[in-house]
């Protein structure tokens, strides 16, 4: 293998695996962490790329625009949070069936009022060439914002005051409250956090794809997918899941291309979830002990 | 006012199963039963061929309808859905009993349809480009084939930019055997195929599909992706460089890429098309015209919109011959080879062997600035193809797909 070859090679990796990240973050804390089936998890990451498009479209710096399509998103996931997904934490089912409709609801009534398609803000001009291949500068940003949104993870939910309280709520939310943390509120920041961090996949990905009002239905599989695989546990699951799909996909991609990488990956999801029914983070903890 | 109007667009979708015509007739409606995708992944395209079939319909309502009858036109929105293209398809045909159904947008949706079709006397018009090979008697295709489209495009491309072609191709029946004319057109003009692609629907992602590309140095790509999801295509081999001519029989006048996608990302794309919104005559801009009197926020007439209005009116032409709704009388007037209209792109008449649709095909090619150019007019095309490898509906109905590698048996 020469170095070009290794470096396209990480190259792909570094694709897919942010693709995976990103799709899965905010997936991770609000159906990982909090439980919550949220089917409409890509109609946050479609309002975050649309509200980044359209604010590219008034003249706004691109990244300034993604960052307020990230924050759109947020607040409209702790509008969400209160309004229609409080009532259902005890019924997980009903929440899939809510915020299925909630999904359906939106991307109809985007259809109707902005209608079929948008136009595109084109990526950020830059490349480089290793060897005979030209890669695109905009692909490596996207491998940052992954690492940088697992990092915001980790900060928030293991150096915060607020990460601390969280996490005591989705462990044991009675005790928390009866010590004097308000749950509701922890509740709703934290499917807000979820929902911004959909909402920044989208404003990140909005450059480089077809914006219609379905678009986040092609991030769902995989963000189900990373977040089934790495278990209740996002600092611990989430990212070896994104790694280990990641490098599977790209084997298989490379091989055999985009087909069988599809497949691929998705054989191994269900060789994971029956060889470890908790996921990675159940699988990681477990030896931990 | 402008959501008023799309609130009342959406109530008339709601409403899309009862009566359109409404006034009191002498004689009864003639039912068009129409199946076009107006939401889900291909709502982009569908939706303008809804509008051009009600754009036809009303034309010829004012018009005084068709042998006085006025038409009622009964459109189902499928979603995109294959199960929902059957069962609505058996509705429109055994519950409303329509004159004629019309639509499918996928040849996956348009091969779901055809057997259920098939069990009844009803004619059934495909109204979009398509990979061709269907000989059937109850179908009537309306738009361009391989013979129209591949033909004429793939020589031109060999021989401007070179014998090496990329294929990247949707993972389904289109992209599967409009690929194979593909190898075989290239195989005949002494060039090879360096590459062939074929992606899953809903795929978006395209960095090592760029790549691959890139190692395997072709002169030029032959692009028949299908939907939004897989159009991304475009914008990262832009952000990547890749820079290469690209050839497609969808894209341009079909997905209107050049108008969604912030240019340069369909710089060099090549296409031929009977029909694209930059058409400049007369009777096309006129037709342009009244398009956008009634539909003024269309992003862009494509060719599928185009076709569906034209469908309406050669079905129009064929009763109107016949004096009659019967399939069996219709196919008479096509035998006769007189199922011809004027269409705005010019005149274009029904293949009596094949059920196919004559057309004006024209070369074009988007620049850096997405400007469409016309590059070459071939004049009109007949679809010979069929007919050539020996489908003859006028004698036999083979109701079968034909593909380059699967003919009919000679005798």
């Amino acid at each position: 293998m020469t170095i070009v070859e290794i470096f396209s090679v990480l190259y792909q990796f570094a694709d897919v695996f942010a693709f995976l990240i990103l799709s899965a973050a905010g997936l991770a804390i609000v159906f990982g962490m909090m439980g919550v089936i949220n089917m409409a998890h890509g109609e946050f990451i479609m309002c975050g790329a649309y509200v980044t498009v359209a604010l590219v479209h008034g003249g706004m710096p691109l990244p300034i625009a993604q960052l307020l399509g990230a924050v759109t998103a947020g607040i409209v996931g702790v509008i969400v949070e209160v309004l229609v997904v409080r009532r259902f934490y005890k019924r997980p089912l009903d929440s899939l069936l809510a915020t299925w409709g909630l999904s359906l609801i939106v991307t109809q009534g985007m259809l109707i009022l902005v209608g079929s398609s948008v136009r595109g803000i084109g990526t950020p001009p830059g490349s480089f060439m290793v060897g005979e291949y030209t890669f695109s500068v905009y692909r490596l940003i996207l491998f940052a914002g992954a690492v940088g949104a697992l990092a915001l993870i980790y900060f928030v939910f293991m150096r915060t005051r607020f990460g601390t309280l969280a996490r005591a709520t989705m462990q044991n939310a009675n005790m928390a409250q009866a010590l004097g943390v308000r749950v509701g509120r922890v509740y709703a920041l934290s499917f807000g956090l979820g929902a911004g961090l959909a909402g920044l996949c989208g404003a990140l990905y909005a450059p480089t794809m077809t914006l219609i009002p379905t678009m986040g239905s092609t991030f769902i599989v995989e963000s189900f997918v990373t977040v089934v695989v790495g278990g209740a546990n996002v600092l611990l699951g989430t990212a070896p899941a994104g790694i280990l799909l990641a490098a599977i996909r790209t084997t298989l991609n490379a091989w055999q291309g985009q087909i069988i990488g599809q497949i691929g990956m998705l054989v191994a999801v269900i060789i994971i979830i029956r060889l470890l029914p908790e996921g990675l983070s159940g699988f990681l903890t477990r030896r931990q002990r | 006012m402008n959501l008023r109007r799309k609130l009342l667009a959406l109530a008339g979708v709601f409403a899309a199963s009862t009566v359109v015509g409404g006034t009191a007739l002498a004689a009864d409606p003639l039912k068009i039963g129409l199946l076009e995708d107006i939401s889900g992944d291909l709502a982009l395209l569908g939706k303008p061929k809804l509008n051009g079939s009600q754009l036809a319909v009303e034309e010829i309502n004012k018009a005084g309808g068709i042998m006085g009858r006025k038409i009622e036109l009964i459109h189902l929105d499928p979603q995109g859905d294959n199960a929902r293209y059957q069962e609505f398809a058996r509705r429109l045909l055994n519950k409303d009993k329509v004159d004629v159904l019309i639509g499918g947008i996928t040849s996956a949706s348009r091969e779901a349809v055809r057997p259920i079709v098939n069990r009844t006397k009803t004619p059934y018009f495909y109204t979009n480009q398509y990979e061709g090979g269907v000989c059937d008697a109850s179908m009537v295709s309306i738009g361009a084939v391989p013979e129209q489209q591949f033909s004429t495009m793939i020589p031109y491309m060999v021989e401007t930019f070179g014998k090496k072609v990329y294929v990247i191709a949707a993972d389904y029946n289109f992209g599967q055997i409009s690929a194979e004319w593909n190898r075989k057109i290239v195989k005949d003009l002494g060039g090879t195929v360096v590459g062939e692609e074929f992606i899953p629907l809903g795929v978006s992602q395209f960095a090592q599909t760029i790549q691959n590309i890139q190692k395997a140095k072709p002169d030029w790509i032959l692009t028949i992706n299908v939907g939004a999801a897989q159009d991304s295509f475009f914008e990262q081999a832009a952000a990547a460089k890749l820079n290469l001519p690209m050839g497609s029989s969808i894209k341009v006048m079909l997905g209107f890429e050049h108008k969604r996608f912030a240019p340069p990302a369909l710089n060099k794309m090549h296409a031929v098309a009977n029909w694209f919104e930059e058409i400049d005559t007369p009777e096309a801009n006129d037709f342009k015209k009244r398009w956008r009197a009634k539909f003024p926020n269309e992003t862009y007439i494509n060719d599928m919109g185009y076709n569906a209005y034209t469908a309406i009116y050669m079905y129009k032409t064929m009763v109107e011959q016949a004096k009659s709704t019967k399939l069996e009388n219709l196919r008479k007037v096509i035998a006769a080879g007189k199922a011809c209209i004027d269409a705005p792109e010019g005149k274009i008449c029904v293949d009596p062997k094949s059920q196919h649709t004559s057309h004006r095909m024209r070369l074009i090619s988007v620049d850096e600035k997405h400007n469409v150019k016309v590059l070459k007019d071939y004049g009109v095309i007949q679809p010979y193809w069929l007919g050539e490898i020996g489908c003859d509906l006028t004698k036999k109905n083979d109701k079968k797909q034909y593909t380059p590698t699967d003919l009919p048996k000679k005798g």
